[in-house]
């Protein structure tokens, strides 16, 4: 397979534990699958063959309970936003969101009396793509932001086993 | 026998086979379905009272995103209605790009149906199989309009521009190609046991039924009705193609499979002999009150520079009166209703989306079936959500 199969001996290498959990963290971003609007479809073009979302470690997830990340994909209307406050209660922490297009972002050309406009007045966005629907190369640009931010985690050992709080980087 | 208690069972909206918010309240016998009560309104974007406060042009990316897998199909529909209404003519080549959009839009869509269709009852191969093969028509759409889905490329009057150089090349492709794609579907699913188990006799809706229930496409033909609007109500020069209208007869979910797989190939047929008369001309009617300026007119004279600004600020008036206009989408009729009081703006507009009318049999299919079959009549039935709530 061209690797050396030499073996590498006693080797070590140091890094720090807030490291290697962030870094166990952002390669194996599993996501809902939940979809809302137009967005889901490219999400789920996202997903398939042509650009495929596995390579990241990224496999959709059908229960929030196995989920790491929403991406809130597609238009939130006031009767769909407090299924997603649930949904996104139900998920355990460490969890992070993602608002994929220009309605969850902010509406988007909806400026309507059904409309919530944009994901973050409910719940704590990390990422924001742009687009109407945005690209599949810009999911993937998204989520590779996201896993930028990931890795700039701190006290990420530390929360995982109960001492103090996880913190995010400033932004 | 001892006797059990009727279970209620919510299934959505976050459900991963609901295809996006529906909500369906299931009543239960064991495992039978007695009642479903589909709750819809989760995507609810109000499309129909926003267009009231936009001039027809801007009307024409919300029609996108009703039915966000068949956006072109929705544009047809919509600009036929404000074409009926002011009475404009519509060359022969716009029509015919138009014929040809469509149709790549059903293969589009009905790609995305066999897709998840196939995936929910848990042929995942079909599903990878079917977004490559629907990548090549984004693709196409993305040179055409510059967007994957949301294209908004026609106008009332035509098209907003000509199509590109290379464009019956890439077409030529498509058609092609497609045929043998369509063969590895239908060996990975026709004769295959599990799909067969599946979809054979599950969700049988008569024909009487159906037409009492107001269903139209491929669900309708399915039941063994000969109806497709393409042919029977002719638009957009559809009179002039040759092509097949698949109709099943045993009222299941496995005919209606075949129906779709034998409409994609006559879309293919349809696509082939419109590009066969393609000819060179004018993609946009002699309609200046409507139609915007070629671009150099507009950039190199005053005159043209104030039409264009006329018709970008103000809209175009449209005479007083009402319209309604239906088209084949790739889910059944699809109708526009345009009430003008003579303004710029549509004073009302009603839409007839296909997946409402066709969602409101559900009951009627899945009555009696097992709760694990309510997935496949779903996934029979077609529907996207962005056109039940508008």
């Amino acid at each position: 397979m061209g690797v050396d199969q030499q073996p590498l001996g006693d080797n070590i290498i140091t890094t720090s534990l807030d490291g290697l959990v962030n870094w166990a963290r952002k390669s194996s971003i599993w996501p809902m699958t939940f979809g809302l609007a137009c967005c889901a479809i490219e999400m789920m073009a996202t997903g398939a063959s042509h650009h495929d979302l596995d390579r990241f470690g990224i496999i959709f997830r059908a229960s929030p309970r196995q989920s790491d990340c929403i991406i809130i994909a597609g238009t939130v209307t006031k009767k769909m936003l407090p299924v997603i406050k649930t949904v996104y209660e139900q998920m355990p922490e460490p969890k992070w969101v993602v608002a994929m297009g220009a309605c969850a972002c902010s509406g988007g050309i909806f400026d309507t009396y059904s409309v919530v406009q944009g994901i973050d007045e409910a719940l704590p966005v990390d990422v924001y793509i742009p687009g109407c629907p945005p690209r599949p190369e810009a999911l993937l640009f998204g989520l590779m932001k996201l896993q930028d931010k990931i890795m700039k985690e701190r006290n990420s050992f530390g929360s995982s086993i109960g001492l103090g709080e996880r913190l995010e980087p400033a932004a | 026998m001892a006797s059990t208690e009727i279970m209620t069972v919510n299934m959505g909206p976050q459900h991963p086979s609901t295809h996006g918010v529906l909500r369906l309240v299931v009543e239960l016998d064991g495992e039978v379905i007695q009642k479903i009560t589909p709750h819809i309104g989760y995507l609810h974007r109000g499309v129909e009272k926003l267009s009231e406060h936009r001039t027809y042009h801007q009307v024409l990316p919300l029609t996108d995103r009703l039915d966000y897998l068949a956006p072109m199909s929705n544009n047809l529909g919509y600009v036929l209605a404000v074409e009926k209404l002011l009475g404009i003519e519509i060359p022969e080549r716009a029509q015919t790009v138009r014929v040809i959009l469509t149709e790549l839009t059903r293969l589009k869509s009905h790609l995305v149906w066999i897709a998840c269709h196939a995936l929910d009852i848990g042929a995942m191969t079909v599903f990878i199989y079917a977004f490559r093969e629907r990548e090549k028509v984004m693709q196409l759409y993305e040179k055409i309009s510059g967007a994957r889905m949301t294209s908004s490329y026609f106008r009332v009057g035509g098209l907003s521009a000509d199509v590109y150089d290379g464009f019956e090349k890439d077409v030529q492709e498509i058609i092609d190609t497609f045929p043998g794609h369509f063969d590895t579907y239908e060996g990975l699913l026709t004769k295959n046991t599990i799909w067969m188990q599946r979809t054979i006799g599950n969700g049988v809706i008569s024909a009487e039924d159906a037409i009492n229930y107001g269903i139209t496409g491929p669900a309708l033909r399915g039941s063994g009705v000969d109806w497709d609007l393409r042919r029977d109500n002719p638009y957009s020069g559809y009179e002039k193609y040759n092509f097949q209208v698949p109709v099943g007869k045993n009222c299941d979910t496995y005919d209606r499979y075949k129906v779709r797989l034998v409409e994609m190939r006559e879309a293919v047929k349809i696509i082939k002999q419109a590009l066969d008369s393609l000819k060179p001309g004018p993609v946009l009617a002699d309609a200046p009150q409507v139609c915007y300026p070629p671009k150099e007119e507009v950039y190199n004279t005053i005159e043209g520079l104030i039409h264009h600004f006329k018709i970008a600020s103000e809209g175009f008036p449209v005479p007083e009166g009402e319209v309604y206009q239906s088209v084949e989408n790739p889910k059944g009729e699809l109708g526009y209703y345009i009430v003008s009081d003579g303004g710029t703006k549509p004073y009302r507009m009603r839409i007839r989306p296909p997946s409402f009318v066709n969602l409101g049999a559900i009951e009627k299919m899945a009555k009696g079936a097992m709760i694990a079959d309510l997935v496949a009549v779903i996934g029979t039935l077609d529907i996207v959500l962005g056109e039940i709530d508008r």
